[in-house]
């Protein structure tokens, strides 16, 4: 199961409308919990991939070492990824298989016609054959949580 | 030598949690493969089948890539410090076909005038080339569409159509040519496109569409275009699409008319949506007796290769809920707005088609309905020797004015839409032979005529055509 607060659940969402028609991307920071994985924070990240965004995203080695450095600087783990579908469904293509990493959460959403819509996290299965759904909770804090979350 | 390597991590569950480990090694290579070797579950995440580096698997010496200081063979140092960066990539569907389709030289000059267009562009031309398009039938509108549809690098294009090629058809199908005569539309459809653009795969399926083959040649495909000339194969095409959820770019045409929209019934109507039951046999002549102006199949077939590009490359406005009509005579485009039919039997709310049926039956067709009953039709040979014997013969012609002007057999003409006002002119105490073009409007006479109580009433299986084709060779065939 995945632990998402609702205004980062709405970031990404926004994320990918900004983007639209382009896939956005992000890491995601948090915890690893015996239920799963809580999330407590993203980083935005600039779509680095040559041409073809509507249909690819990029997070180049930089950016990813960016991301690993930030996880240790706020004491948390680095404990995945997301990006935006435009006008396809929140499900992993093959190309998201085949490029992916075992252990970490893919949260995908689908941004149809410019508005999030399906929202959906995966974790790749061990032998890279397929990926496997996480339920997705979202949690609703108060502004004070907000601040100390 | 003993090298630091760090772990990113997903990796680090293989690495009993350590972020980083030490391993031994002169080489980039010597060091993954010690490594490996001691966490043996890290192998397939960062090798492929093959035993390369993984392309999303980035390794550095210290701040390096090592893509730019000589790869795997890179020499370590003392002190040396290489880490495993994955670069995080992924994306939807449509580009995962894209990926693999590469467009050669050749392909992007011939392609060039689509390729300037942003709408198009290489996406689209790529999809173009990824697409799957069947076409039902090689004739009128076959022609524009398959021509259409390779010139604009279509990769894969079906047609079904067991037909030969005959004089007839040359004034509109120019798919074929006059030295194709008596060749199989198929062979000489695919000939004409291969020269037209040899890239494109021509799949060909000599074979009538029945409810038995339907779906299972359908089903390979992306796109159905539509160019069928009969109801039954029409409705056919139509249920197949709709079970198997795939668009059906439709077009017809008569005389000087045509039709064009796209059926989509995930998205919109379906053709049953538009008619939910098939006309009374014989009442919409086909081509072959009514007729059909040679460029009129050119127009809406070129219409609908326009369409199934849209629909292949995602742009613009399909037809889709919007039937066009167009009338050649009086230069008219006229649009319809065509909704889904909540209670249509298979694209509706709780439909009621759930597999092919028979369509022969589902538009009242019934096999010997074509010349009529076996018992009321006399053949050529028949006609000739009574007529030879000087038997006495009223021969009644039933087609129209402008057709005995091609070819008569001096009989007495009363087109089929008069006769029911001009039996008068008949006597019953005759023996008559009814003719038309082929057989099936005289059929109905005889039909017609027998109901009136005539007794001694025949019908001329094949027609005048067939009495050019057996008895006077010097007569026109049309």
């Amino acid at each position: 199961m995945i632990k998402i607060p609702l205004h980062l659940y709405e970031s990404i969402c926004a994320h990918g409308e900004e983007t639209y028609n382009e896939e956005c991307c992000g890491a995601i920071f948090g915890y690893n919990k015996d239920y799963g994985k809580d999330i407590k924070e993203i980083m935005k990240f600039k779509n680095e991939k040559d041409g073809n965004r509507q249909n690819r995203y990029l997070i180049s080695p930089s950016e990813y070492l960016s991301a690993e450095k930030a996880a240790k600087e706020k004491n948390m783990e680095l404990i995945g990824f997301y990006h935006s579908h435009p006008d396809h469904p929140a499900v992993p293509s093959k190309f998201d298989t085949d490029h992916a990493f075992p252990w970490f959460l893919y949260l995908i959403v689908s941004v149809g016609k410019g508005k999030a819509g399906d929202f959906r996290g995966w974790v790749l299965e061990e032998d890279r054959e397929r990926f496997n759904e996480e339920i997705i909770e979202t949690i609703v804090l108060t502004e004070n949580e907000k601040i100390n979350y | 030598m003993d090298v630091k390597i760090l772990i990113p991590t997903p990796l680090r569950q293989y690495t009993e949690k350590n972020d980083s480990v030490t391993s031994s090694g002169n080489t980039v290579r010597e060091v993954l493969q010690s490594l490996t070797s001691k966490y043996s579950q890290l192998q397939k995440h960062l090798f492929n089948e093959r035993g390369e580096l993984r392309s999303y698997v980035n390794i550095y010496v210290n701040d390096e890539d090592i893509r730019y200081i000589g790869n795997t063979d890179t020499q370590l140092k003392e002190n040396d410090v290489l880490s495993i960066v994955p670069s995080i990539a992924g994306g939807n569907y449509t580009a995962d076909v894209l990926e693999d389709i590469k467009l050669s030289n050749e392909e992007i000059l011939r392609y060039s005038r689509h390729l300037l267009m942003p709408e198009v562009g290489m996406e689209g031309q790529k999809k173009l080339k990824a697409a799957r398009v069947l076409m039902i039938g090689a004739g009128g509108l076959g022609s524009p569409l398959g021509m259409y549809l390779g010139a604009a690098g279509v990769g894969t294009l079906g047609i079904v159509d067991f037909d030969v090629v005959d004089e007839t058809n040359l004034h509109r199908q120019l798919l074929h040519s006059t030295n194709d005569i008596g060749r199989s539309k198929l062979e000489s459809a695919k000939d004409t496109i291969k020269l037209i653009n040899p890239n494109v795969d021509v799949v060909t399926f000599e074979t009538r569409l029945t409810a038995e083959n339907a779906l299972d040649i359908l089903k390979d495909f992306d796109v159905i275009a539509d160019g069928t000339d009969n109801f039954p194969t029409r409705y056919l095409v139509n249920d197949a699409c709709v079970l198997l959820g795939k668009p059906n770019v439709y077009g017809s045409i008569f005389r000087f008319e045509g039709q064009v929209t796209v059926f989509d019934a995930k998205n919109g109507p379906c053709y049953r949506c538009l008619y939910p039951s098939p006309p009374p046999p014989g009442l919409v002549p086909s081509c072959a007796e009514g007729g059909v102006l040679g460029v009129l199949p050119g127009i809406i077939g070129s219409l609908q290769a326009l369409e199934t590009i849209k629909l292949i490359i995602d742009q613009g406005d399909l037809l889709l809920g919007r039937l066009i009509l167009f009338d050649a005579l009086k230069f008219k485009f006229r649009e319809l707005k065509l909704r889904k039919n909540p209670s249509c039997p298979i694209c509706g709310e709780s439909p009621e088609i759930h597999q092919l049926i028979d369509y022969e039956q589902f538009c009242g067709i019934t096999s010997d309905d074509e010349q009529g009953p076996y018992q009321d039709q006399i053949t050529v040979d028949e006609l000739n020797k009574k007529l030879q014997d000087n038997e006495d013969i009223f021969l009644l012609d039933v087609r129209e004015p402008h057709e005995y002007e091609i070819s008569n057999l001096g009989g007495y003409l009363i087109p089929l839409n008069d006769l029911p006002n001009r039996l008068n002119e008949l006597d019953s105490a005759h023996e008559i032979v009814v003719h038309c073009k082929i057989g099936s409007r005289s059929a109905k006479a005889v039909q017609f005529l027998k109901k009136a109580g005539f007794k001694k009433v025949k019908n001329l299986a094949g027609g005048i055509n067939a009495w050019a084709g057996r008895i006077d060779k010097s007569m026109p065939r049309y």
